[in-house]
């Protein structure tokens, strides 16, 4: 063992209040587990505000449809990193393909994760994209031309009936999709609601707020990177999706409060073994993570702010100074949600009698700059795909012309 | 007696005294049935063994008591493990380990724990007249018949075996820690140098040659008692005879098989 953790976990000794078991001193599921349910949240998020499109016809947010597909993905391929970084033995992984124990919900994952990227995103982006691969292989130089007609597994049929086909393809993989993306994101929550060991975990409702608090932060990512993106292209803002987005925003929002609130309540009403703990816990570790981050910072406050952009007729130039705001606040707040959980979860002993501290490595694979990189990487594998695949349908005019 | 009633006894003598023989092998084998092979079991090897000379994991199931007012805390037990079972010497990895509780007049708890060389384990630290009750309660994984660790982990690393203990095959494991967390004993640590997960095993490599867990075999005070719970004349089965025991955390349903005589409501 290196020299350097174990300084590290004698100088935790010292944060030590009370007693806990000799063996939970170490914090095992680092800031990396913190990542993982943030980035997995953001897919299934951005997922179901895809899916509004297609499933439920909402016209309205037509513009980010392909944005939210692509953000989807984007993170999906960064998700099983910190899971793999994080393992004591990642060379061993494979065997949770090979000799998954069934009871486990960890397990699962594999299979989860496989599934939806193989029969859910990539096809439904296929299907999306076929159209307009096979036009822009027509029409670009061939370097380009090689990548899109890969891309579009060389297929170059784009009459009607196959782009009705196509249409009927992706209507049904998003019904397919909307369950999966519930399943991806449920069965991280239930990873840890199910711990029946750890009282800061073990709740039903774990999956249900872990789902809810997917949608609202993928919501958000979109809406930030669509009024990122149309700045950065210099278009005009869709204001009528915009607007619409952020109402499906703000009732997710208040869904997703009302669920927190009645887990904590529930708790704080029963008032089991483990009620004082957990109320030191919050008041001593996670008075500015949970209390000021979590509920003001990514809760209330954009909460307020999205009550005043809707009551009130701002222009749109304030309407969309505030949903910015807002998205990048309840982006602090998730992220501090994934945090109170995983982090929050191991800061007490299951001996109800103690707390301890956690100390964020900065270098280490487990450490703060590897978390960066991790959350960074998302953004450019999109940025990389929005150069090649466009975020809007080619025009009919180009249809016509190939 | 004459000749017919001679041979009818013949037909019967036989046939009885066979099956006598087998019986008596089978209640041998029963009573003595690989518990402990400490010195005070004899013709053990032969009952415990398979015909082939075998350790036969089927006919036995083990479990532990521990008599927590015979505890004195000397930490022995914690000091033969991590010599017996290459635990590293920090203290943040333990198979086992004990807990000193102090109840005050105040019905103050206090529970330090009683680590190998640590100072506090021979300090008093409560004013005497104050204490209310003071004892030790030593701990280690409980081998829970209905596991959460094994039910959690992801690629079957963790394993209960037929005679009741829970392993991990540390060439299987792949570190992600998930029974860690599951574990509500927090019986488990990640070995620092293998980077697997790492428990008690009630010494397995040294039950199945007979022999006692180290922490047992060096307990001064005998408060530690190893068995074998499928045994009628296991010293474990007469601990349950004389005592009243419990288990840590019967609400969570991992029905433990190390089992506490005179335990405390403050230890959890």
């Amino acid at each position: 063992m290196n020299a350097e953790r174990l300084q590290a976990l004698y100088e935790l000794l010292e944060q030590v209040t009370g007693y806990i078991y000799p063996n939970e001193i170490e914090i095992h599921w680092s800031i990396l587990i913190v990542v993982y349910p943030y980035v997995t949240g953001l897919v299934a998020g951005a997922f179901i505000l895809a899916s509004l499109v297609k499933v439920f016809k909402v016209k309205e947010v037509e513009p980010t449809y392909r944005l939210s597909l692509l953000t989807a993905l984007a993170f999906l391929l960064v998700a099983p990193l910190p899971l793999l970084l994080h393992l004591g033995q990642p060379l061993r992984s494979y065997e949770i393909f090979l000799t998954p124990n069934l009871t486990s919900a960890m397990a699962m994952f594999g299979f989860v994760y496989a599934w939806y990227l193989m029969a859910v995103l990539l096809l439904e982006l296929w299907f999306e994209y076929r159209r307009d691969l096979v036009v822009l292989a027509g029409k670009t130089d061939s370097r380009m031309r090689w990548i899109y007609r890969t891309l579009s597994l060389f297929s170059t049929d784009i009459s009607e009936a196959a782009l009705a086909f196509d249409r009927k393809a992706i209507r049904a993989i998003t019904i397919v999709g909307i369950p999966s993306a519930f399943l991806l994101h449920g069965y991280v929550g239930f990873i840890f609601g199910s711990v029946k060991a750890n009282p800061w975990w073990s709740s039903v409702l774990m999956p249900i707020v872990f789902l809810m608090s997917a949608i609202v932060s993928g919501i958000a990512l979109v809406v930030f990177l669509y009024m990122v993106l149309t700045a950065v292209r210099n278009q005009p803002i869709d204001m009528r999706c915009l607007d619409t987005i952020v109402s499906y925003l703000f009732y997710a929002v208040i869904v997703d409060f009302s669920l927190e609130a009645l887990d904590f309540i529930h708790r704080l009403y029963q008032s089991e073994e483990s009620v004082k703990i957990l109320g030191s816990l919050i008041t001593n570790k996670l008075f500015m993570s949970l209390l000021v981050l979590q509920i003001l910072l990514g809760m209330f406050i954009p909460l307020g702010i999205l009550v005043v952009a809707r009551a009130w007729k701002f222009n749109e130039d304030m309407r969309k100074l505030l949903y910015f705001t807002s998205a990048i606040l309840i982006q602090v707040g998730i992220f501090s949600t994934r945090w109170n959980v995983v982090i929050g979860g191991q800061l007490f002993s299951k001996s109800l009698r103690g707390l301890m501290g956690y100390k964020m490595e900065i270098m280490g694979i487990e450490g703060l700059l590897a978390a960066l990189v991790l959350l960074a990487l998302p953004f450019l594998i999109l940025a990389i795909m929005i150069r090649v695949l466009p975020t809007e349908r080619l025009g009919d005019q180009v249809t016509r012309g190939a | 007696m004459n000749k017919r009633e001679f041979l009818k006894g013949l037909i019967l003598f036989f046939p009885a005294g066979g099956l006598a023989t087998i019986l008596t092998k089978r209640v041998g084998a029963g009573e003595t049935g690989g518990k402990e092979k400490g010195p005070e079991a004899p013709g053990g090897k032969e009952a415990k063994t398979r015909p082939n000379g075998a350790y036969d994991p089927e006919r036995h199931y083990y479990g532990m008591g521990i008599e927590i007012d015979k505890c004195i805390g000397c930490s022995r037990c914690v000091e033969a493990c991590k010599a017996e079972n290459n635990v590293p010497p920090e203290p943040f990895f333990f198979r086992t380990w004990v807990e000193r509780y102090v109840i005050t007049r105040n019905r103050e708890v206090t529970v330090e724990g009683i680590n190998v060389k640590s100072k506090t384990a021979r300090e008093t630290t409560q004013d005497d007249r104050e204490v209310l009750r003071s004892f030790f309660v030593p701990k280690l994984c409980n081998q829970c018949a209905n596991p959460p660790c094994v039910q959690v982990c992801p690629v079957g690393a963790t394993f209960s075996t037929k005679d009741g203990v829970i392993l991990v095959d540390a060439k299987r494991c792949i570190g992600c820690r998930y029974c860690i967390q599951a574990c509500p004993y927090a019986a488990r640590y990640l070995h620092p140098e293998t980077k697997t997960a790492d428990k008690c095993t009630f010494c397995y490599h040294r039950v199945v040659k007979g022999l006692l867990p180290a922490c047992v075999e060096v307990c001064p005070t005998q408060a530690r008692i190893f068995g074998d719970l499928r045994s009628k004349a296991s010293r474990l089965v007469r601990f349950h005879r004389m005592n009243k025991v419990h288990v840590l955390k019967p609400s969570l349903n991992t029905d433990p098989k190390v089992y506490y005589a005179q335990l405390d409501g403050e230890v959890r």
